[in-house]
């Protein structure tokens, strides 16, 4: 059975596997088959430098996914670490307010407010930057919400022995708080590095600029041809889009499993 | 969340806190205000110029069919999904659980699809069941399923559902395996002791102590369902054929950004908003119950 759970994920992979490496037109035909010919290989340095008809080069795509996926989940983490820190270390006016306002966007995913977003965007400049890409989605109540949590359970003892030692708040921001959170830090890259990477609404309605196609939007854009579609191409890109997050997912499982369900609790 | 010890001043606070603070207000509250904005005022026929409605496109939508055939759909396809999703996961999550040795491999390669972007989980599902170049889409019309998504408006919500699902198993099979986990040995072996067996003793210990995470996947389901499936739906199908798999945000997007129809889109928006952050309460309820026992 959980033999037959791991085929189950692993059967759609395989196949696009196997496909990137034979004849595109043996593929249309509908003759896909599960065994790969390594004689195609060479796919793959023509994707990567090349790209399909009508589209950036594979390499571009994944740079423009990746500085993408980075920016966010750095951005996220520190500006989240900054406004949480505060509000657990300080006592200043307002403090519940900016608390709130922050928690009250918890789950407004970006799906839900479409147009007006965009009409904010568009009022910025920041349609087709690459800077519009990223910024609007590093506000984060999840994030910052995990750090308060995380801070308020660092025991008075130790800001009180930092206070005695005569270190600042920020000495003591950069020397303990930051060291102490780092399995959560490493827990939340992991989340964070996915969700960038995996966005398409986003990039669909902000960036139209061929030259900013992030991986995903690519990949889509190329099953979206309707004839003549070079199917071991799109395999190719398929795999690739795929390796980083996996990889990413994969190498720290073990914050990353970890971090999942304590931030749950 | 108040500790003894804090630092004193007040502005180096302020500046901490601001960067979240003016993107919070710039990219959810601007959009927001101006979502319910728009969706009280109404394009004329022209064009040009925005006349205020009131409450009329939200009138509007509750009269339209389409509109709530929409949102019928959309509940069909979250419990679809969330059912399935989760189904898969606990009985992985159970069978994992018992295996004695290799259970960090089964792990490892049971979580990786959580990697995978709900667009990407479209593609890779075109090329197992597409009807001419997928591996069993063919087989299938070989044995005499008259099977192509394209057409048939059922099989296509049906591969929106299994594409959408097969990607959320992950996720809610590291919760629920962590949640059996954490369930004491003790429990479990004095069941044993009393003769309870397999089935049984699910039913009666397991599933009962793993209720507080099922209700915590449940919400995160229902919410990926109905706003991160986006991607996979558009990939795949984009919404049809005809309406057949446009849930509520693909009808956000098409009569936003494709039909410029700026009042309704925005009522829209404002409607799904309001849904979140009900289901935010009562997670949050929910929760604050939970950590309090």
């Amino acid at each position: 059975m959980l033999a037959l759970g791991v085929v189950l994920f692993a059967l759609p992979v395989w196949l696009v596997l196997a496909g990137s490496t034979q004849d595109s037109q043996a593929i249309t035909r509908g003759e896909l088959s599960l065994i790969p010919h390594l004689s195609g290989l060479p796919i793959y340095w023509r994707v990567l430098t090349e790209g399909t008809r009508g589209a950036e080069p594979v390499w571009h795509m994944l740079a423009t996914s990746l500085a993408m996926a980075l920016c966010i989940a750095l951005g996220k983490i520190t500006i989240s670490i900054l406004s949480a820190y505060a509000v657990v270390f300080f006592r200043f006016p307002l403090r519940k307010l900016a608390f709130w306002s922050i928690f009250v966007t918890l789950m407004l995913p970006v799906e839900v407010r479409i147009i007006p977003t965009y009409s904010v965007m568009a009022r910025f400049g920041l349609i087709n930057t690459f800077t519009g890409l990223w910024v609007p989605l590093i506000a984060s109540a999840t994030a910052t919400l995990l750090f308060r949590q995380v801070f308020v359970s660092i025991p008075d003892e130790l800001v009180e022995a930092a206070r005695m030692d005569g270190a600042g708040p920020l000495r003591f921001l950069w020397d303990i708080v930051i060291p102490v959170s780092g399995a959560n830090i490493a827990a939340l890259f992991v989340i964070l590095f996915v969700y960038g990477w995996n966005q398409y609404l986003w990039p669909l309605l902000v960036a139209t600029d061929p030259s900013l196609d992030t991986i995903v939007i690519g990949l889509v854009k190329m099953i979206g041809v309707d004839s003549d579609t070079d199917w071991a191409a799109v395999m190719a890109t398929a795999v690739l889009a795929l390796l980083p997050p996996v990889a990413v997912v994969v190498l720290m499982q073990r914050w990353f499993v970890a971090g999942l369900t304590e931030g749950e609790k | 969340m108040d500790r003894r010890t804090v630092f004193g001043g007040w502005r180096l606070p302020v500046l901490l806190v601001l960067p979240q603070l003016l993107l919070t207000s710039f990219f959810f509250y601007w959009p927001a205000g101006e979502a319910v904005w728009s969706s009280m005022t109404s394009q004329d026929a022209f064009g040009e110029g925005l006349t205020f409605v009131g409450w009329d496109n939200f009138a509007e939508l509750l009269d339209d069919p389409l509109y709530l055939e929409a949102a019928v759909r959309t509940v069909v396809f979250c419990g679809a999904v969330s059912l399935l999703a989760m189904g898969l996961a606990l009985a992985l999550a159970v069978f994992a659980d018992r295996e004695v040795r290799g259970k960090h491999a089964y792990r490892t390669l049971l979580i990786w699809p959580y990697a995978v972007a709900p667009a990407m989980s479209a593609v890779l599902f075109l090329f197992v069941l597409d009807p001419r170049v997928g591996l069993l889409g063919r087989w299938l019309n070989q044995m005499g399923v008259d099977w192509d998504y394209h057409l048939n408006g059922n099989q296509a919500l049906l591969m929106v559902v299994m594409a959408s699902a097969w990607k959320q198993v992950s996720y809610n099979f590291i919760f629920f395996l962590a949640g059996m986990q954490s369930i004491p040995r003790a429990v479990t072996e004095a069941a044993r002791m009393d003769g309870a067996k397999g089935w049984h003793r699910f039913r009666t210990i397991t599933f009962p102590l793993l209720a507080p995470t099922t209700f915590f996947l449940l919400v995160v389901n229902l919410v990926y369902a109905a706003f991160d499936t986006f991607g996979t739906i558009n990939a795949l199908t984009h919404g049809g054929p005809g309406k057949d798999t446009e849930t509520l945000v693909l009808k956000v997007f098409r009569d936003g950004v494709v039909n410029h129809d700026i009042g309704s889109s925005s009522a829209q928006s404002v409607i799904l908003m309001v849904g979140v952050i009900a289901m935010t309460a009562v997670q949050f309820r929910f929760m604050g119950r939970r950590t309090e026992s």
